[in-house]
């Protein structure tokens, strides 16, 4: 009894200890810029949303001046890019996948393992290269040259992930499907789809963690999806 | 009008030879079984005719018509999985209105269609379960179901009751050839279980290393296995094998094997091998002209039966199964049942002969 109500102590102390930047964080959102560099600091402050109204306005008012900031336009510009991106990554990538887990083929292991590859890169390695390359072909500071570079790291996520489950459900499912009197097609959209669709999802929000943090929304695959996520790589 | 003809299939994987200039034919309402051990091809044959192997060469003709070309969803085949391979999800009601969706039927019919057989599987009231929630018996009729709501004039059976209990197997096995009958339909049935070959089966075809060692009614491969092969894998347990003695006699062979002798109407093979099935040793508990002493050495209870090894004088074991206990005592006389054995030549691996006439000892 004494060693349970320990425990939870315990367990209490080690939540405060790790939750307290978050909440740091959180209570300096509603202070005004004085207030958070006052030392000692304030745990009894009158509340203000004046950053949250400057974020979403674009204008900080401060005692020196008026600051311009665009966060709402990076913030759309990143959820922009990060859909695109992923929506190509999507068109290019599951029938890709459902190639490499159905079809033995010339090379294909190697194609699969090369387009894995990429993801170890440093992105410090190509970003010099790239750069230039993309200024002298005038893709530099365009929404199709940096798409085209997130499916470096969109493109071999969805087909790893996706791929694991094509290659978990048993081919035969697809085969009565055909055998029923459906075409190929068909059975790609109306049975492998469906059933890779908790992959799909994973790799989807895997994909748009590193820009955006929308992953509540999908909360219920994220965690299904993140779990066997996990242990499929 | 024959529901199937197979002329010349094959079937390669790189260099591996799968199926061997395969033929088969299956006439209207017969129900054929695919026999043979596992991985030797069985499935893949059905593959072929289902169109469902890409690399399969020869011709495939369906109720007349040659769909050799055409892609298994223009095949109008039903199709039972090994692992049921239902819809995982769809409720079963969608699971079994699968192939009248790819014919475009109305939602009326469908209905009518998948109501009346369910009704006649009996999973009528699990309609609306997903397959994870049916029991395997029930995800079994399903896929049943599945394969005979669009009345197609054949069915292909790929083990279907491999995975399922030994209540239900004996179940399906006495109703599946009713089933079949009703909505008269074709079927091959793949398995590697005699029992069930015999049950279900009224020809047999035996597949071996890519090839079909026997096609024959069941009795038929029972009573003679066109090869030793067949003879031990048709039974179980499987048809005594021994070591004979062969003389030849008039245009036939006398055949001596563990102290029996029987003639046969063939001339006498390079290396007589004498087969006979357990139910054909006879077992008594008295001596008579005919019979040879034999020794007990271990009596097994095996469904219902009683599986007897036996040692006779010379050294030969051999198996005797029946319905009653065997004879009191340790040492007791076998015969042979009247007209049943089969002569093989082992050098070559055939059968030569059956139905042997029984001989009296030649002292």
């Amino acid at each position: 009894m004494i060693l349970k109500s320990l425990r939870g102590v315990a367990l209490l102390l080690v939540v405060l200890f790790f939750m307290f930047p978050i909440f740091w964080i959180v209570v300096m959102s509603l202070q005004t810029n004085a207030e958070i560099l006052s030392l000692p600091p304030k745990l009894i402050f009158p509340p203000t949303l004046m950053n949250y109204t400057a974020l979403i306005t674009g204008h900080l008012k401060t005692s020196v001046g008026t600051l311009n900031i665009a966060f709402m336009h990076n913030l759309w510009n990143s959820f922009l890019l990060s859909a695109l991106s992923v929506i190509v990554a999507l068109v290019l990538g599951v029938p890709a996948a459902y190639a490499f887990a159905r079809y033995k083929f010339r090379l294909g292991e190697d194609m699969a393992f090369t387009l894995l590859s990429l993801k170890f890169a440093p992105p410090l390695l190509v970003l010099l290269p790239l750069s230039l390359e993309f200024q002298r072909v005038g893709l530099d500071n365009t929404y199709i040259g940096l798409i085209w570079i997130y499916q470096l790291i969109t493109l071999p996520l969805i087909l790893w992930i996706v791929r694991g489950y094509f290659e978990d459900a048993s081919p035969d499912i697809e085969y009565a499907y055909r055998v029923d009197g459906h075409s190929w097609l068909k059975g790609f959209l109306k049975i492998a789809i469906p059933l890779a669709r908790p992959g799909i999802a994973a790799a989807v929000v895997l994909s748009i963690i590193p820009t955006l943090a929308i992953a509540l929304y999908a909360q219920r695959w994220l965690v299904e999806g993140l779990s066997l996520g996990a242990v499929k790589g | 009008m024959s529901a199937l003809i197979v002329t010349s299939l094959s079937v390669r994987y790189g260099t591996h030879h799968v199926l061997r200039d395969v033929d088969l034919d299956v006439r209207q309402n017969e129900r054929v079984v695919l026999f043979g051990p596992s991985g030797v091809g069985k499935t893949v044959m059905l593959r072929a005719i289902a169109g469902l192997e890409p690399g399969a060469v020869g011709q495939v003709v369906l109720a007349g018509r040659d769909v050799s070309r055409d892609p298994p969803e223009a095949r109008h085949l039903g199709m039972a999985f090994q692992n049921f391979a239902l819809y995982p999800h769809m409720p079963a009601r969608e699971n079994i209105a699968s192939p009248l969706r790819a014919r475009k039927l109305d939602t009326a019919p469908i209905a009518a269609k998948v109501k009346s057989v369910a009704e006649l599987l009996r999973i009528d009231h699990v309609l609306d379960h997903f397959p994870r929630q049916l029991s395997n018996g029930q995800k079994q009729r399903t896929a049943l179901a599945r394969a005979l709501v669009g009345e197609p004039k054949l069915i292909l059976f790929d083990d279907p009751l491999r995975n399922v209990d030994a209540k239900l197997r004996y179940e399906m096995r006495i109703e599946l050839p009713r089933l079949l009958a009703k909505r008269e339909t074709a079927a091959i049935y793949v398995t590697q279980d005699f029992r069930e070959a015999m049950a279900i089966g009224d020809r047999v075809a035996v597949l071996i290393d890519g090839e079909i060692a026997q096609f024959a009614l069941a009795d038929e491969v029972y009573d003679r296995p066109a090869t030793i092969a067949i003879a031990r894998l048709f039974g179980d347990p499987p048809m005594n094998l021994i070591a004979a003695h062969g003389q030849a006699r008039g245009s036939g062979t006398l055949v001596r094997a563990a102290g029996l002798v029987f003639g046969f109407d063939a001339a006498p093979p390079r290396e007589p091998v004498f087969g006979i099935r357990p139910e054909a040793v006879m077992l008594f508990s008295e001596p008579e002209t005919g019979r040879v002493a034999a020794q007990i050495v271990a009596v097994t209870p095996m469904n219902e039966r009683y599986l007897v090894l036996l040692r006779t004088e010379d050294g030969t074991e051999l198996v005797a199964s029946h319905d009653t206990p065997p004879p009191h005592g340790s040492h007791i006389w076998i015969g042979a049942e009247p007209g049943l054995g089969a002569l093989f030549d082992a050098a070559t691996g055939l059968c030569v002969a059956a139905a042997p006439s029984s001989e009296e000892i030649a002292a």
